[in-house]
Formats: structure tokens, C-alpha cells, sequence
């Protein structure tokens, strides 16, 4: 049976992101007032994972490090299909940056078993940074492909897949176990059913802390990140704003005009 | 004499044996903080052949140049890059690591990173030294800009995109030391590079065009994302676009202005049905002159550029656009 793991995080709502600020003390996110929802490019991993559920005899676990609450988006993972969830949360695992997120998804994979195929989005909404997948398998050294756009061979324990450049791509040869980072061109994720929803509610998430994971308190977290916020600042405008007025027609000549009297048209 | 701090590094990229601009952008930004920290400027580069073509890099600022350079470095190998670059690393303890946002920078720097056991922070806009001689590396968030540093561990690691900072002009007399890196020829018997195929792309290129039209979630559908297409057409423009944009699938991810995505300098920016936030506005460094078109009046955008323009962009620019192909259709019979 192939066995997938599935990274999935939860972020603040993408469509709410304005309300997201900066706590000037703890210089961590503030996200209390916007709902966590499961990462965009995620829902491409969770596709790509039931994809090959549809082809081979597969077992998908969401697996996902976050507060508490983020059991809302492995619960939706089991009504998309996944077969099992398990919420990464403790206090100690708070404040992670990369590398500590990274080194703590590999450890709880490590205790999940012999898996095939890891994979995660591309990026997270809120943080982006694109690290997680590549330290993940660096932790557990196995091979990587980021940014996969397509999956173009996966019969064998021997797979090929495109990797997506600026304006091409890589075709990578790729011996499983490994991890992938997938892009929103691999794949379109579909929509919740409510049969699933119904499944899901049978399904248990499994709750590992620190102790379930056997690490000391110093790897993870804020303890175990090697990057810390040092301030943040504020930025300035140099641009002082003419807006233009009148009727719609009136604002284009002008615009125009503009633009031509400054020479950049 | 014994340096306090390691060298700041620069992990080079070459396409087809020619040094990649950014690799000398970081070289430039490398020079100013190994002199702040009184220590050595070093490139790291993998390619094949590439003997002849190192000089651009002491011109930009290097003094050494570990060179690996067999036929398995043509092109970027993932493990092999990585293996060869950790162990480099481990023996000459860089003080700095800095990658560029590329396809490449952004898969191998975590892979060196998590192997090195340190930090790395992502697109950053700017790097400077703080009081303590650490590498304070800035990334705009949340209406300003963030300070990340990595107090304890080294190296000190970032991914920086094209165009942040400028190519340092070039010093034709500077010359340095080659060092080869004997590189492991054998293949990974795990993950293999079969094909690297580079399409050409039909658009203009962002970077170097003169106008740049950026659309944002304002364009509300494909219809109204064709209508910013077809102001970019009429003005021959570049055409950009925000995250929303890339989210919804009306745009490649290739033309994403902003952070984590492309920095452009054109001598004029429209940006269009887009909110201003300090991701995306990053990206447009020294134009002339910025437009904005929002409906939304109190729109931050609206503080960070020259001309205004309350209104429906579904609107807007269709008029706009006439206005524009009347103009030039005057221009050409006159
Ligand atoms: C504005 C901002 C900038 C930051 N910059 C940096 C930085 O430069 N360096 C740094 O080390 N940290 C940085 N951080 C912290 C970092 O974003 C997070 O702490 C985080 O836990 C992991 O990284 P990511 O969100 O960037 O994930 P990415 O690497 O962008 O996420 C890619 C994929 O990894 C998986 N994944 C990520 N997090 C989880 C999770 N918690 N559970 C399950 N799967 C997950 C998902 O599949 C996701 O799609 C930053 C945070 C913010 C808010
Ligand atoms: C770590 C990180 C990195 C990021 N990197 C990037 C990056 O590189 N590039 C990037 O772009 N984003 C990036 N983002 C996302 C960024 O924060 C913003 O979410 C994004 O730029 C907002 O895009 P927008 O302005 O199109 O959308 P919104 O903020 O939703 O703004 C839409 C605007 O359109 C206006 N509008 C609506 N309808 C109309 C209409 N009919 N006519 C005219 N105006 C209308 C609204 O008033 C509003 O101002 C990043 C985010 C994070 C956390």
C-alpha cells in the first residue's frame, strides 16, 4: 500500500489578510480575529494525494502543526479523504520558524512510519517562505522535487514529474520515498462533498504533544528557531497623490495628458 | 591576519556559462557587508567549462571563487549541488550565505540550510548590518517592514530576488584567486535531472520594460483582468499582476510584481484595482512616475503614487484605453 503524507497548514483567511497585524510585544503574528483556513496550495497537495488514492491502494494522512483550532482544516482533510489526521499542537511547539516547523513535521512523520510520498504546497499564504517542504526532507534526507506542475510518471517506486521554472520547466527522475512541493498547475482541488463531511465525523484526529514526539523542548518552537523577528519598522511614502477629477472621460484625457507631458508615454 | 568574522558568500548561478544578473547584484551587496564586517567576498559556482568565464564576478567584487566545474554542473543537480556546497560550507565557515530568489536559489538554499542547521530568511528587500555586526535581513509585512535575524547560529542565510540591488560597476583591474572544488561526478542514484527545457517568452519581459501595468483583485473576472490586459497592449506595456490575481488563475505566476515574486523599475507603473500592500509594492523600485485606478478612495495605494484615479476599473479603462489608441492615432498621421 502506498502510504502519503500530506502537509497542510492553517492560516489566517487569505481574503481577510488586511486585519493581520504585527504584535509590537511578542513580535509574532497577531491572528486572533481572523479564522484559520486550510492553505491554499494545500488543497493541490490534498488533490494530488487523492489523485493517487484513485489510482493505487493508498492511505493519506493530514498531518498538520498549529494551535488547537487549526483542527478545523485536518477535519476538512478527512471530509476531502484523507484517512487519518493528526494535529501537531502545544504550547512548546509555538513561535517556529522554518526550520523548527520543519524539523517538527519530520519528527512526527519519522514516529508516523515508513511513508512513500510526503507532500506539501509550494508556500504558505502568511508566511511564504517555501522552506518547509525542502527541510522536511532534509531532516529526513530524502530526495526533494519543489514546485512540481505535473506528475507525469508514478507506476513504479520510480517517479517522473515536472518541476516549474520562470518560463519552462525540469523534468526530474525521482526514487520514492520522497517530497513534493506542489503549484496550483498540478492540479484543480475539488470541492468539499457532503458526503464527506458526514465520513469525517466518524474519523478521530490524533493529538500529538511534545511528549508524543520525544523532543526536547530546546529543538522546538520559538526555542528551537535559529531566525527571531528583531523590529519592525515602519515604512514611508515619498509620493505625494494629485487625484484627478471630473466625469470618467474627463479623468482619462487628463490621465493621458499626464502621462504625456511627462514624457513616459 | 586572522578575520573575526568568515567570508560572505554568494551562491552563483550561470546559464549557459554566463553569470546570471542577480548573482552580481548580491555580489555588489556582498562587497558592502564583507567590508563592514573587515572580512573577504567569496562566489561559490558550479557549472562546466565555466574557467573562462569567472572574471565578472572578481570585477563585481569577488576575491575568491570556488569553482567546480565538470560536465554533471551544467546544470543545477540538486544533490549533487547540495553535498558538494555543505561540505565547502562546513570548511570555510561563511559568516553570510546569500542565494537569489531564483527557481534554483529557492530549492537549494533550505536544502543547505537545514543541513548547516541555521536560519534562512526569504525574499528579502534589503540587508544591513545592526550595532552588533548581525545581519539584520528586512522583508516588508503587515504595513511595514520586518527585521529577521539569526543571532547564534552560522552561517547567516537569505534568498534575495533580481533587482533589489543594483549590478556594482563593474572594476576591470580587480582579479582573485580560483579554487577548484573537486565535485562528486557520480550521479544521485535517487534524484536525476532528465530535461531542463526554458521557453521563450512571447510577452514583454517585466524587468526591462519602460511601462508596467499591474492588475490586481479589482479586475473582479477573466473579463475584466482581459480589459488591464488590453490598456498593457495599447500602451505596450508589461503586464504584472498581484497575488489575487495568480490565486484566481487569470495570470501565470512569472508575472507576480512584489516580494516573492518579480522587482521591476519601470519609468512608468499602473497599477490597477489593487490595494497597495507593501508585498506587492515592493517590487516597483524608482519609477518615474506611479498611477493608481481604484474605486476605493481611501485605498492605501493611493499614498504611494503621483496620480490618482477614483473609479471602476471595469469602467475606466475601457475609456482609457480609447483615449490612448485616439492619442497615438494622431501621433502617427500628424
Ligand atoms: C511575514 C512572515 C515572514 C516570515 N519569514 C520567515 C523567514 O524568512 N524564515 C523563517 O524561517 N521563517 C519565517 N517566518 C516564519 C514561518 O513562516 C513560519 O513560522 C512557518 O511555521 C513555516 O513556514 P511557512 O509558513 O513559510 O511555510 P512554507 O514553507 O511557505 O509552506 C510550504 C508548505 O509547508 C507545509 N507547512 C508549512 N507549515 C506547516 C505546518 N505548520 N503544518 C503542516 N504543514 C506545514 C504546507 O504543506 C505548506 O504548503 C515568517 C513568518 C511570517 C508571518
Ligand atoms: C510573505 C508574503 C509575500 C507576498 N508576496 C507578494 C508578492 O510578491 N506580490 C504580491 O502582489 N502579493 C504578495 N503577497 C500578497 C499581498 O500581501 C497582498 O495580499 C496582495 O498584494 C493584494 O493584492 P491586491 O491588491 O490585488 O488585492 P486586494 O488587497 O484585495 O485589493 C484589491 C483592490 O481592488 C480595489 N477594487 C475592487 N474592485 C474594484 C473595481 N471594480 N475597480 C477598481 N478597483 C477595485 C479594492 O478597493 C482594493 O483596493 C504576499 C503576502 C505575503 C504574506
Amino acid at each position: 500500500m502506498m502510504k502519503i503524507v500530506v502537509c497542510v497548514k492553517a492560516v489566517p483567511d487569505p481574503q481577510q489578510a488586511c486585519n493581520i497585524r504585527i504584535d509590537p510585544v511578542t513580535k509574532t503574528l497577531m491572528r486572533c480575529e481572523v479564522p484559520l483556513v486550510l492553505n491554499p496550495l494545500d488543497k493541490n497537495a490534498m488533490q494530488a494525494a487523492l489523485d493517487l488514492k484513485e489510482q493505487f491502494d493508498a492511505h493519506i494522512t493530514a498531518l498538520s502543526m498549529g494551535p488547537p483550532d487549526a483542527e478545523g482544516i485536518v477535519r476538512e482533510c478527512l471530509a476531502l479523504g484523507a484517512d487519518q489526521g493528526i494535529l501537531l499542537s502545544d504550547r512548546a511547539f509555538a513561535g517556529a520558524d522554518a526550520y523548527a516547523t520543519a524539523y517538527t513535521l519530520a519528527t512526527a512523520i519519522a514516529k508516523i512510519g515508513p511513508v512513500h510520498v510526503i507532500f506539501c504546497g509550494m508556500a504558505s499564504s502568511d508566511g511564504s517562505t517555501e522552506w518547509v517542504g525542502p527541510e522536511i526532507a532534509s531532516f529526513l534526507d530524502l530526495p526533494v522535487v519543489t514546485m512540481v506542475e505535473e506528475i507525469v510518471e508514478c507506476r513504479s517506486l520510480q517517479w517522473k514529474v515536472k518541476a516549474s521554472l520562470a518560463h519552462g520547466y525540469r523534468l526530474m527522475q525521482v526514487q520514492l520515498p520522497a517530497v513534493f512541493t506542489v503549484t496550483r498547475e498540478l492540479n484543480t482541488p475539488r470541492a468539499l462533498v457532503f458526503s464527506g463531511i458526514i465520513k469525517a465525523r466518524k474519523k478521530s484526529i490524533v493529538r500529538w504533544g511534545i511528549d508524543d514526539l520525544g523532543v526536547p523542548a530546546e529543538a522546538v518552537g520559538l526555542k528551537g528557531s535559529p531566525t527571531i523577528v528583531s523590529k519592525l519598522t515602519t515604512t514611508q511614502s515619498k509620493r505625494e497623490v494629485n487625484i484627478l477629477t471630473g466625469t470618467r472621460e474627463e479623468k482619462a484625457t487628463q490621465l493621458l495628458q499626464k502621462l504625456v507631458d511627462s514624457g513616459v508615454v | 591576519m586572522k578575520n573575526d568574522y568568515g567570508p560572505v558568500w554568494v551562491i552563483v548561478e550561470q546559464r549557459d556559462c554566463r553569470i546570471r544578473s542577480v548573482s552580481l547584484q548580491l555580489m555588489g551587496q556582498a562587497q558592502k557587508l564583507a567590508a563592514g564586517l573587515n572580512t573577504t567576498v567569496e562566489a561559490v559556482l558550479f557549472g562546466n567549462l565555466m574557467e573562462h568565464h569567472v572574471q565578472p564576478l572578481f570585477a563585481a567584487g569577488a576575491d575568491r571563487v570556488f569553482l567546480g566545474s565538470n560536465p554533471q554542473l551544467a546544470f543545477y543537480e540538486p544533490e549533487i549541488y547540495v553535498r558538494a556546497m555543505v561540505r565547502l560550507a562546513q570548511e570555510h565557515e561563511p559568516e553570510i550565505i546569500l542565494l537569489g530568489s531564483t527557481a534554483m536559489g529557492r530549492e537549494l538554499a533550505p536544502l543547505v540550510a537545514a543541513r548547516l542547521q541555521t536560519g534562512l530568511t526569504a525574499h528579502c528587500i534589503d540587508l544591513v548590518l545592526d550595532e552588533n555586526n548581525i545581519l539584520e535581513q528586512r522583508i516588508p509585512a503587515y504595513g511595514g517592514l520586518l527585521s529577521i535575524i539569526c543571532p547564534q547560529k552560522r552561517p547567516q542565510m537569505a534568498t534575495i530576488a533580481k533587482g533589489v540591488f543594483p549590478i556594482p560597476e563593474p572594476d576591470p583591474n580587480r582579479s582573485g584567486e580560483i579554487i577548484p572544488v573537486a565535485v562528486p561526478e557520480d550521479m544521485s542514484p535517487r534524484l536525476q535531472t532528465l530535461e531542463v527545457v526554458h521557453e521563450i517568452p512571447d510577452e514583454i519581459p517585466l524587468e526591462s520594460a519602460a511601462i508596467v501595468i499591474a492588475g490586481g483583485a479589482g479586475a473582479g473576472d477573466p473579463d475584466g483582468w482581459r480589459q488591464i490586459a488590453d490598456l498593457a497592449d495599447a500602451l505596450n506595456a508589461a503586464l504584472g499582476c498581484t497575488r489575487p490575481v495568480v490565486d484566481e488563475g487569470w495570470a501565470p505566476l512569472e508575472s507576480m510584481i512584489g516580494q516573492s515574486g518579480r522587482m521591476v523599475s519601470p519609468e512608468l507603473y499602473i497599477g490597477v484595482g489593487l490595494s497597495g500592500e507593501q508585498q506587492h509594492m515592493v517590487g516597483i523600485t524608482g519609477a518615474k512616475v506611479m498611477v493608481a485606478i481604484n474605486n476605493d478612495a481611501k485605498s492605501p495605494v493611493f499614498d504611494q503614487v503621483d496620480y490618482g484615479v477614483v473609479d471602476d476599473c471595469r469602467e475606466f479603462v475601457p475609456v482609457l484605453i480609447e483615449k490612448i489608441k485616439a492619442y497615438q492615432k494622431n501621433q502617427v498621421t500628424c
